[in-house]
């Protein structure tokens, strides 16, 4: 299969859906003529004209509530939030007017709106431009949360984003755009929401592991396997809706579980996580259950800094090493 | 602006259609007895939820939404049954969702702040202080990228001048020379601060000029002023002129919500507004126009009034939701019931 980088399988979901349908637009900071700030939407401005590909204000409230009016009215938008750190500027459009038009509507709204957010820390850029803000969301009932991993998932993923009728927030990795992997060519190729993937088959643990931290953790589970630990490496891939059995049958053959993301412990997505397989999947467990996660503080600029409050692959050899398996 | 009605030998059936005049006072009639009908009922039980009445405000409403084509979109407010009707809302529907019913026009979901019927182009009242702005600009911009010579309306208060999302909407509007209208209620007070002591500027019609497209100051208790503009503005945006600010100056006639103690504002204000009823004001400029008489007004009057002993009855009759249609509508899609 042909090898593609996260950003270019996201470029290719969004032309495919925008030559496939007229009425899927892209609108963000800097998405036309500079092509994204990542390179994501690059030379999509030359293919689709500038009624398509709208560069706007530095405004998301206005990118977003637009994008939330053109929904209503029949248009399929992708709007993109430059960084997921400026998710709170458009707080308000997001969370009282996105999440609970359909609601409030009695069901009759259709909000067929993907949020596209840059996520994570691309390293000494700070506490306003580093944020993993899924957990932020994952309170706010009527939003979909998505959080790829791979080229693929970032592909199959965002067209199943496009082609529904829900509000979604679609997180991208910023030091993933430049991973590459086999992506399907097929345009009709979709990964559907709530289908956790299976990295990486195992016995003796179960590591469940959000976005970039997948990679982590699969280099950790090598490094596991040659002290004897055969680890399961899950990627649940969409937080909302969560794949809850394959995480409860994983764990059902591992008694064991560690889960691993980049956003802060205190009440992030591992908190969900955990809550769930304590109340569903307790009595298969033979240990506590460990979350490896940012420190609880504001991502600092200082590199050695940033290193020690992120966590990395030796957190999560600790977090593992700490059950005593095989002991 | 000219005193309403105060002109001589008014011809108005020369200047606009009889069924168009017989209508606007219709419907405005219609808003302000369904306020007091919704107000009594909410006394009476009927209805648990907050009331944002927008009684004295009938002539924006009413005058706005009929210089609009049906297929045109609105954005409504907290203070929104006005904006309903007039844009052909159904006051059985209307009743039945304040009265938390299933049969109400969010299935008892939303209530009076999130009224909507996207069949008439209604995107919804709004619970947040200029929150529905920039709906109303994303249906323009729907319009614009599918080159529909439609019009969206946002209504927002002189309250919402002050929040963000105006003028982010207004930028983007104004940018994109999007075929929108800016109406701005204002009816002097923001919740319970009087505008004087919320923006340094007396008439918020002058903000438009920093995004590019004009203001115009109108009358807001004179019907056909309202009409006017709006159609102006709207034929101007479907044209691709672009937005139009319109403030429309108003008063509401009781509090901000039913139960408002109004400590701040002096009675001899309301009572002074109350003299500049829009309702009055039209029906008294229809009679010396020669184009209705007493008799035919009251007529209308009664229809209106027999409309809504039926939207009462329609609500206290209406099934009730049953628990479980709590958990539905959240999602188009719940994906097995992962999420609902």
């Amino acid at each position: 299969m042909r090898e593609l980088s996260y950003s270019e399988a996201i470029r290719e979901a969004m032309c495919e859906e925008m030559r496939r349908d007229p009425n899927v637009f892209l609108i963000g900071e800097d998405v036309g003529l500079f092509g994204g700030v990542w390179g994501v939407s690059h030379d999509m401005l030359q293919e689709f004209g500038e009624t398509r590909v709208r560069d706007t204000a530095i405004s998301e409230i206005a990118i977003i509530g637009s994008a939330l009016g053109a929904a209503m009215s029949g248009m399929r938008p992708i709007a993109e939030i430059m960084f997921g750190d400026f998710l709170m500027c458009a707080g308000d459009q997001i969370v009282n007017q996105v999440a609970k038009a359909r609601f409030m509507s009695g069901g009759k709204a259709n909000i067929p709106l993907t949020i596209r957010i840059t996520s994570g820390a691309p390293g000494s850029s700070g506490a306003q431009h580093s944020q993993s803000a899924e957990s932020w969301f994952m309170n706010i009932p009527g939003l979909k949360i998505v959080v790829p991993a791979t080229p693929a998932d970032a592909k199959g993923l965002l067209k199943t984003a496009l082609r529904g009728e829900d509000p979604v927030l679609f997180f991208e990795h910023k030091m993933l755009y430049g991973t590459k992997g086999p992506v399907p060519e097929d345009p009709e190729y979709m990964v559907p929401f709530g289908e956790a993937a299976i990295a990486r088959e195992g016995k003796d643990v179960t590591i469940i592991a959000i976005s970039m931290m997948l990679h982590k953790a699969l280099e950790a589970a090598e490094i596991l396997k040659k002290e004897g630990i055969d680890a399961e490496v899950i990627d649940p891939r969409t937080l909302v809706p969560l794949d809850k059995n394959t995480l409860i049958q994983s764990v059902k053959k591992t008694s064991r579980v560690v889960i691993v993301h980049e956003a802060h412990k205190h009440s992030g997505p591992g908190a969900e996580i955990a809550a769930m397989l304590a109340e569903e999947a307790i009595e298969y467990l033979d240990g506590p259950i460990v979350r490896v996660a940012a420190k609880n503080v504001p991502l600092p600029y200082n590199p050695e800094l940033e290193n020690y409050v992120l966590p990395g692959i030796g957190d999560i050899l600790g977090a593992v090493r700490s059950l005593k398996i095989n002991q | 602006m000219t005193k309403i009605g105060t002109q001589e030998n008014e011809d108005l059936t020369r200047q606009y259609p009889k069924d168009l005049l017989s209508e606007l006072f219709r419907l405005m009639f219609l808003v302000r007895e369904f306020e007091v009908r919704a107000i009594a009922e909410r006394r009476g039980g009927l209805i648990p939820g907050f009331i944002h009445s927008c009684v004295g405000q009938e002539a924006t409403a009413v005058g706005a939404c009929l210089a609009l084509d049906p297929a045109d979109m609105i954005t409504s407010t907290h203070r929104g049954h006005g904006h309903l009707i007039g844009k052909g809302g159904d006051p059985r529907y209307m009743m039945a969702e304040l009265a938390g019913r299933s049969a109400g026009y969010c299935l008892g979901r939303g209530g009076s702040l999130h009224l909507s019927d996207f069949n008439l182009g209604i995107l919804g009242a709004n619970g947040i202080v200029a929150g529905g702005i920039p709906i109303a600009v994303g249906a323009a911009l729907a319009f614009s990228i599918r080159k529909q010579p439609q019009v969206a309306l946002a209504f927002f208060g002189d309250g919402a001048t002050n929040e963000g999302a105006f003028h982010e909407a207004a930028n983007e509007a104004g940018v994109w020379k999007l075929p929108i209208i800016f109406f701005c209620e204002n009816n002097l007070y923001g919740e319970g601060t009087p505008q004087s002591k919320q923006a340094a500027v007396p008439d918020l019609a002058i903000r438009a000029a920093s995004y590019g497209f004009p203001g115009v100051i109108i009358d807001g208790n004179d019907v056909l002023a309202v009409y006017d503009a709006t159609r102006e503005a709207a034929e101007r945006a479907r044209k691709g002129g672009g937005p139009t600010f319109i403030e429309a100056k108003t008063y509401r006639h009781r509090g901000h919500y039913e139960g408002d103690p109004q400590v701040y504002r002096p009675t001899e204000e309301i009572d002074a507004w109350k003299q500049k009823d829009p309702i009055q004001a039209f029906r008294k400029r229809l009679i010396k126009a020669g184009v209705y008489n007493d008799a035919d007004l009251e007529e209308i009057e009664g229809s209106v009034i027999v409309q809504l002993n039926e939207a009462v009855s329609f609500a206290v009759n209406a099934p009730k939701p049953e628990l479980k249609d709590a958990l539905a509508g959240v999602y188009a899609d719940t994906h097995n019931g992962l999420v609902f």
